[in-house]
């Protein structure tokens, strides 16, 4: 086991590379000049030329590579444009609160997920399914800053039982602020667990080892929930980690709906400043995200599964 | 349904139309149906947005601004005093258009690198494999974020940053497609005859694996729609003054203190195009390609 999670973490390395060299790609070629591009067409030649020394733009384009590479993985994004902070300890402050939120909802998500999936695979083409199978449907239609923006409308701003906007002092206090954010996420995150959940139990419910489990005697229940269930959560973990993900992109527009900080937030706003930087450091942490979660679903699986485990 | 459709396909590649199209209008799929009519609706309502639409979608006024719903303005007025019934109204249009070119560019795209990959094998294989599977670890959001983050928005760039979202998804598909066509007898057939590799891929291999391509642009078609949305509404796709769904919302938020009918009528539009596109496309898989879940 040891062995297959050394390959895995080494594997990783090229693919950081990877999308290192696509963001440097992206941030640094596709948009022609940058510095034109930063500064508008209005900026003096010194100007210009003061931006190209700084960002290193100036320099051989496999040196740019290299010294970006370097200065990612070291975490050195440089300094905001607008405010002269450094862009790493405007992601720190900020990166907090998305976390937060990515968590609670996956929580949330989980919490009524795979309850609903069983229910709808325990009672298979009866009106709990249809139910499930229908509120998948609206799950998967409804656009998350959309929802966002009813439950505000409606919980916060005419009910007045939550706040309406900010991130929170202390914990109660953030758990509070992060309730209505973290139920908009959840609610899409329910309809996708919920369906995977229904379709992996379904499968497993249909192995021989649940008849066997059937045939010795064993109540539907132990059956549901020791035989099947348990091996169920298998596909399921996997579809956590990409729901995790989902739920990164989505808090993006959660974050500007009701206001709270949160690297969504960090990003928008940067990008309406064109502050370069920040823009990247935003970029870049985004990218690191989704390397290390796949990473980590991958190791999960390593160590969950036994057959994966007994290859090795 | 899978077994009964494996000779036919064996068999008869070209299996006749309206057979198809029956099976997709069968009684038994109420919901496809309706989701055909609200299609069809949508899809009217984009074409005839100038005639349907009550205003001029940037007809500002700053006589009537953020006001409720009236017999003159259905959904109100935004902050210039536009007519939102009517943006939302050409909105369809600019969701229709970003619909339709995105995930055809990509399914273009896409396929190409995937039927490259599955037919040279080697290096290219490896260097495209390795691409695609770097590339779908992002959500298609992510993604799309990230690169406007980069281009910024306005219209090519969405389409364009769309369609690199759905690149990956539609390489993945073609190439395995391709993996597969590429073991049966007629290409060796026509590779042994001496048809060129060019003429081998467009003639032998294309053709076989357009359908699960063809479900795919279907199915993403509202996975497009949506993304423009979002985008939109984040500030990185369709640039005011015009007008989209996503910055209908956008703009609505700024009044959210106001009239909440804005958000409501392009949040309702949007959910609903969007599921009927996703009913409409799970019922094409079923139909086409059994296969694909």
């Amino acid at each position: 086991m040891a062995r297959m999670i050394a390959a895995r973490l080494l594997d990783a390395v090229p693919t950081v590379l990877l999308v290192l060299t696509l963001v440097f790609v992206a941030l640094r070629l596709l948009p022609g000049d940058p510095a034109l591009v930063v500064l508008g067409e209005y900026a003096t030649q010194e100007q210009l030329d003061l931006f190209r020394r700084e960002m290193g733009l100036d320099q051989p384009l496999l040196w740019q590579w290299f010294a970006f590479v370097r200065d990612m993985l070291t975490l050195d994004f440089g300094v905001s444009m607008i405010t002269r902070e450094p862009v790493v300890q405007l992601i720190g402050q900020n990166l907090p609160y998305t976390i937060e939120l990515t968590l609670v909802a996956t929580g949330m998500g989980l919490l009524f997920g795979v309850p609903m999936g069983v229910l709808a695979a325990v009672h298979r083409n009866r009106a709990p399914d249809s139910g499930v199978r229908a509120f998948s449907l609206i799950g998967y239609a409804i656009p998350d800053f959309y929802l966002g923006a009813l439950l505000l409308i409606v919980f916060a701003l005419n009910l007045g039982w939550f706040p309406i906007n900010g991130g929170g002092e202390g914990f109660w206090d953030r758990m509070y602020h992060v309730f209505l954010p973290a139920l908009t996420l959840a609610f899409v995150k329910t309809a996708f667990l919920g369906r995977l959940t229904r379709t992996a139990l379904l499968e497993t419910l249909g192995k021989d080892y649940v008849r066997t489990a059937r045939a010795k005697g064993a109540r539907e229940n132990r059956v549901v929930y020791r035989h099947a269930l348990r091996n169920a959560l298998l596909p399921v973990t996997t579809g956590l980690g990409l729901s995790l993900l989902a739920t990164l992109s989505g808090s993006v527009a959660i974050e500007l709906i009701f206001n709270r900080p949160g690297i969504g937030e960090l990003l928008i706003s940067a990008i309406a400043k064109r502050d370069y930087p920040v823009i990247q450091g935003g970029v870049v942490v985004f990218a690191f995200f989704v390397v290390t979660v796949n990473l980590l679903v991958d190791l999960a699986y390593i160590v969950i599964d036994p057959r994966i485990r007994a290859q090795a | 349904m899978s077994s009964a459709l494996e000779p036919a396909q064996d068999l008869a590649p070209e299996e006749p139309r309206f057979a198809a199209l029956r099976r997709l209008f069968s009684r038994e799929r109420p919901a496809t149906l309706v989701a055909s009519a609200v299609v069809l609706v949508f899809v009217v309502v984009a074409l005839a947005a100038p005639w349907l639409a009550p205003h001029d979608p940037l007809a500002q006024s700053y006589l009537r601004i953020n006001t409720y719903p009236s017999a003159e303005h259905w959904l109100g007025t935004d902050q210039f005093g536009r007519d939102v019934f009517s943006r939302l109204l050409y909105g369809a249009r600019n969701s229709l258009i970003f619909g339709l070119v995105s995930p055809a560019i990509a399914a273009v795209v896409g396929t190409t690198l995937g039927v490259a990959a599955g037919y040279f094998g080697g290096v290219i294989d490896r260097t495209v494999s390795r691409l695609i599977d770097t590339l779908l670890a992002f959500p298609e959001l992510l993604l799309a974020i990230m690169v406007s983050a980069v281009l910024g928005g306005g219209f090519w760039n969405v389409v364009m940053v769309i369609a690199v979202a759905f690149v990956p998804g539609f390489a993945r598909v073609a190439r395995s497609a391709t993996l597969a066509v590429k073991q049966e007898p007629y290409i060796e057939a026509a590779v042994a005859v001496g048809l060129g590799t060019m003429k081998t891929i467009w003639r032998h291999v294309l053709p076989n694996i357009s359908a699960p391509v063809v479900v795919l642009a279907t199915l993403w078609v509202a996975s497009a729609i949506r993304l423009e949305a979002s985008l939109s509404f984040l500030g990185l796709g369709t640039q005011p003054p015009n007008p989209s769904w996503g910055n209908i919302i956008r703009d609505g938020l700024g009044n959210i203190f106001g009239s909440p009918w804005p958000i409501i009528g392009a949040g309702f539009a949007i959910t609903v195009v969007v599921l009927a596109f996703n009913i409409l496309g799970d019922a094409m898989r079923d139909l086409l390609d059994p296969e694909i879940q």
